[in-house]
């Protein structure tokens, strides 16, 4: 119980620490790759603290959602960070970070999110709402699929257990089972996640943004906890995807020094995923809104091919 | 006399006081006395079915019946076992609540003699159906169940000409499942030499899997599986509201009491092709429903097409289950049956929040158009907010009895060893895919549903004017949506109790409130562990925004962003059609829409345009593609036979001298 606790602890405070840190490196390392100076890594706290000090806006006749979607989607995206694998593989006691548990915590998030592009009533708002909700939809069997396809071999579908026991089993990361799942994870990291190509997170003013127009009646505040709980979800995406490709270091239990090990090399994969991604973005162009839907079908594709082989390899 | 008898003799009291004060009593009064009658059948029921899954079990009841000119007769037995007693509870627990939301909702045709008659048989029948224990009385049941809800259905057909045509492919839908049925047992019966469940064990095949498919086939209609689903989508958004969510959430598994009573009383262990069979159609059922729910404007047509996903999903569970029985993997195919009931009762909980809310919007704005809707949450804030638990239902998520459901499916799914078995190693994957889509378009249809008609501003008049609903209505929502969360946050004991109606093993209750799957190695759910963890994080997250919002109060501001314009007008908000169209369009080829573009054009300026009219119409491609061209072989053949009939009477009298030659040969050969 006592350890549990302090691996959540851990968990969020890393999470917390962390994510303004791996946003401004993503935005860093593509300024410097576009020939810009950029706002250097530490703007996104700057922003945060910005946002935090700003009073929100309320229009008449507006519901709740819009004070309580922010806040869920925080808390939701906190309960994330909380259940991953991050640092220590742990089994969490009384909340076992299990497959489907952190799929629907993350939906949770989603719907939050998309209720409050509903909530202003503007055009902008819903048509983001509904384009996220689709994307949501297409991506849901894939999530599910591939890392189906890593609980057959561990017996489990514990995120812990499965990235622990692919920790003390090196030779299951380099097989197809493996390679198939992650390739397929990563398109759901970054559908979910709204990044290039399924979404443009640099932009206000497309017709074809997806996140920006659930969020653009926001402001203040509540425009803080919406910026800082999507980060939060893209650290606990990424971490988990690192740490099922190169489970090296994580801990294994609650000890001091296990968990320090683990907070550096965690760390040092999130930054290298990030910088990685921020720059293969560089290099790639919106899909059209309509081309989407391939994309996610093929990592279904791959997803299944997945699940298939991991019946006859192991 | 034990608790299963006296509950037994407890409903069918007060369904008989219930059918009497409908037909005596007049007005208001009517409404309040036959609605409290219905809730006492009701609660009388779900009573019944608890004692009868606490182990109690009744000496059954016996009704002796007599014809003229009819040898004896058996007597009709009522005795459910646990699998009929957790159904008499789903049903009981259903039909409470409506008749409470009916007491309030009543008005005109609904609330009329005939209406509360009506509502009363039909309850009585949903409440026989599972306590039956021989083929007659079950059939008896199961056609009073259709009858009621028939005349039920009919409340409104004098003012709307939609009721007729939905009234009639009702009648036709419930009546071929009732002939399938009739036949199924004849089968049964003539092969075990009697009508009681106990007699019909051990049936060889071929027989069985004959009983088999026409049991199924006329269960499958009872539920609206694809592709007899059609009765659903047109059936419920014409009945009155409470009618509509007992029909959904109650009558409609009955065809699952009945496919599991088939395959787990009558017939088990049987060929493994029934499963695959099973599986299929409810697979199919299960996306089919969701897609056409997900483009649905229509409120309650959309809560419909949900009904057979969520059926569909549920018979994929028993398929499952059975399947895993045929390969040797108990536990697992025991999670997949428990999983099986799971769904049905969480699926019974929230359709009842969620048609009662639809009643209670309809109630208060006469619209069902989600398109003419919106901007209740404010105005009517109880619905709202229990609409809003019955969504979360329906989507799975946590802490509502979906989510468990979901999750107990998907673990059976995921902890079944397909590496033996090829059948499996397909089965299994695919219906992963199949059940993981279904929750993310279960997703978006219920994100629709709740937030284009609950939340942004209203879009018609009779929207702006909305007001909260009544007591009896409010106390209806209240309580079916907390049963919801309740079954999410303690999900346990009653899982555990479950398991005894299908004969699992291996499912316990952890810590009081948890679940856990024994048979699958250390599987573990504790919503309420996961709610205090996120109850906590949110505690904290409100503590940083209480100090924020101590220094910088939210400012109400008229039109923010809006640049010093005006307020856009409600009709160029986001509405459930354009909601659903990047879906229509990913779906293109499963989901056929019709779109027509109207311009008109001033008499005098042919290049300008004074008005466009835009309609589009989702088309079930089952109904047209199937139904239509059968309905019409079957006029073209009407025709025909009206060409034989043309009243000359020397014709008539001519057939009846060929008919009369033809029985003497017949006789005399």
């Amino acid at each position: 119980m006592i350890d549990s606790v302090v691996v959540i602890v851990v968990h969020l405070v890393f999470a917390l620490a962390i994510t303004p840190v791996l946003i401004g490196v993503m935005r860093t390392v593509r300024a410097r790759l576009e020939g810009r100076v950029g706002g250097g890594i530490v703007q996104p706290w700057r922003d945060v603290i910005k946002l935090f000090a700003k009073e929100p806006l309320r229009a008449p006749g507006s519901s709740p959602v819009l004070t309580w979607a922010p806040l869920l989607l925080m808390a939701s995206s906190l309960v994330l960070c909380a259940l991953i694998p991050l640092v220590s593989t742990l089994p969490l006691a009384g909340v076992p970070g299990e497959l489907f548990v952190v799929v629907s915590v993350l939906l949770l998030g989603t719907v939050a999110l998309a209720m409050l592009g509903l909530e202003a009533g503007t055009a902008f708002g819903g048509m983001g709402s509904s384009r996220h909700m689709v994307f949501t939809a297409l991506v849901e069997p894939t999530v599910l699929l591939s890392i189906y396809a890593l609980s057959v071999p561990a017996g489990t579908s514990a995120l812990a257990a499965i990235v622990r026991s692919r920790r003390d089993d090196l030779s299951s990361l380099l097989n197809p089972v493996s390679i198939l799942a992650i390739a397929a994870l990563i398109v759901v990291v970054i559908a979910e996640t709204g990044r290039l190509p399924v979404d443009n997170p640099a932009t206000h003013l497309e017709l074809t943004m997806v996140h920006e127009a659930m969020i653009l009646e926001s402001g203040g505040r509540d425009l803080g906890w919406l910026e800082f709980g999507s980060w939060l979800r893209l650290t606990a995406l990424l971490g988990l995807t690192v740490n099922l490709a190169v489970p090296w270091a994580v801990a294994g239990d609650a000890s001091w020094t296990a968990l320090l090990v683990g907070v550096a090399a965690t760390t040092v994969k999130l930054v290298a995923a990030a910088a990685l991604l921020a720059a293969v973005e560089v290099f790639l162009a919106k899909l059209r809104l309509f081309r989407v839907p391939e994309l996610l079908a093929g990592s279904f594709v791959l997803a299944f091919l997945s699940v298939s082989a991991s019946y006859l390899v192991f | 006399m034990n608790l299963v008898d006296a509950g037994l003799y407890g409903l069918l009291g007060s369904a008989t006081v219930a059918i009497v004060m409908a037909i005596v009593l007049t007005g208001r009064v009517r409404n309040v006395i036959a609605g409290l009658a219905v809730l006492a059948t009701g609660v009388a029921a779900a009573l019944t079915g608890l004692a009868t899954l606490l182990g109690y079990s009744g000496t059954g009841l016996a009704i002796p019946v007599a014809l003229p000119l009819v040898g004896d007769l058996d007597a009709l037995v009522l005795a459910p076992d646990r699998l009929g007693g957790f159904f008499m509870l789903l049903a009981g627990l259903v039909i409470a609540a409506s008749a409470l939301f009916g007491i309030g909702y009543a008005h005109g045709p609904a609330a009329s003699r005939t209406g509360w008659t009506g509502f009363a048989a039909f309850a009585l029948g949903v409440v026989l159906v599972p306590a039956a224990a021989d083929a007659i009385t079950f059939l008896l049941a199961w056609e009073l169940m259709a009858l009621g809800s028939t005349v039920l259905l009919l409340a409104e057909h004098a003012t709307r000409q939609a009721v007729r045509a939905a009234t009639i492919w009702y009648a036709v839908m419930t009546h071929l499942s009732f002939l399938l049925l009739l036949a199924g047992f004849g089968v049964l019966i003539n092969a075990a030499g009697g009508t009681s469940w106990a007699r019909m064990v051990g049936i060889a095949e071929p027989t069985a899997s004959l009983a088999f498919a026409l049991l199924v086939a006329g269960f499958a209609t009872k539920a609206g599986l694809v592709p007899v689903h059609v009765w659903l989508p047109r059936a419920h958004p014409e009945a009155p509201s409470h009618a509509s969510a007992a029909m959904s959430a109650a009558m409609v598994k009955m065809g699952i009491y009945g496919i599991l009573l088939v395959t787990l009383r009558l017939l088990p262990n049987g060929p493994s092709w029934w499963a695959v069979v099973l599986v299929a159609l409810g697979a199919i059922s299960a996306l089919y429903g969701i897609l056409q729910a997900s483009v649905q404007s229509d409120l309650k047509r959309l809560l419909a097409y949900s009904t057979t996903e969520n059926v569909g999903l549920i018979t994929t569970a028993i398929g499952v289950g059975l399947l895993l029985h045929q390969s040797g993997q108990h536990a697992a195919a025991d999670v997949a049956l428990i999983a099986a009931l799971l769904l049905a009762l969480s699926h019974a909980a929230f359709k009842t929040v969620l048609f009662l809310g639809a009643g209670a919007v309809l109630h208060a704005t006469g619209e069902r158009d989600l398109d003419q809707l919106g901007g209740l949450a404010s105005r009517m804030p109880i619905t709202a907010l229990t609409f809003g638990v019955g969504a979360l239902g329906a989507a799975a998520l946590p802490v509502t009895s979906g989510f468990v459901a979901e999750w107990v499916l998907l673990q059976a799914l995921i902890h079944a060893d397909a590496k033996t078995d090829r059948l499996l190693a397909v089965v299994m994957p695919l219906t992963m895919g199949v059940v993981a889509l279904t929750i993310g378009l279960g997703l978006l249809t219920f994100v629709k549903a709740a937030g284009i008609g609950f939340l942004a501003r209203p879009r018609s008049q009779a929207a702006s004017e909305a007001s909260e609903v009544g007591f009896s209505m409010r106390l209806a929502l209240l309580g079916s949506a907390g049963l919801t969360i309740g079954l999410g946050l303690i999900p346990g004991p009653l899982s555990q109790l479950l398991a005894g109606a299908v004969g699992a093993s291996g499912i316990a209750t952890t810590g009081l409130t948890g679940l856990e799957l024994g048979g699958l190695g250390v599987v573990v759910l504790n919503p309420l562990a996961l709610t205090a963890l996120t109850l906590v994080l949110l505690a904290g997250v409100l503590v940083v925004n209480g100090i924020a919002s101590r220094r910088h109060p939210r400012r109400e501001v008229e039109l923010p962003w809006g640049c010093g314009g005006e307020r856009t007008s409600p009709r160029m908000e986001y509405n459930a059609t354009s909601y659903s169209e990047p879906l229509a369009r990913v779906f293109g080829g499963s989901l056929h829409t019709r779109r027509s573009v109207e311009v008109e054009h001033p008499d005098d300026a042919p290049l300008l345009v004074s008005g466009i009219e835009f309609n589009q119409e989702t088309v079930d491609l089952v109904e047209h593609r199937v139904y239509l061209p059968a309905a019409r072989l079957a006029e073209r053949f009407g025709d025909f036979a009206r060409k034989l009939q043309n009243g000359s009477i020397h014709r008539y009298v001519g057939f009846s001298f060929a008919a009369l030659l033809l029985v003497l040969v017949l006789v005399t050969r």
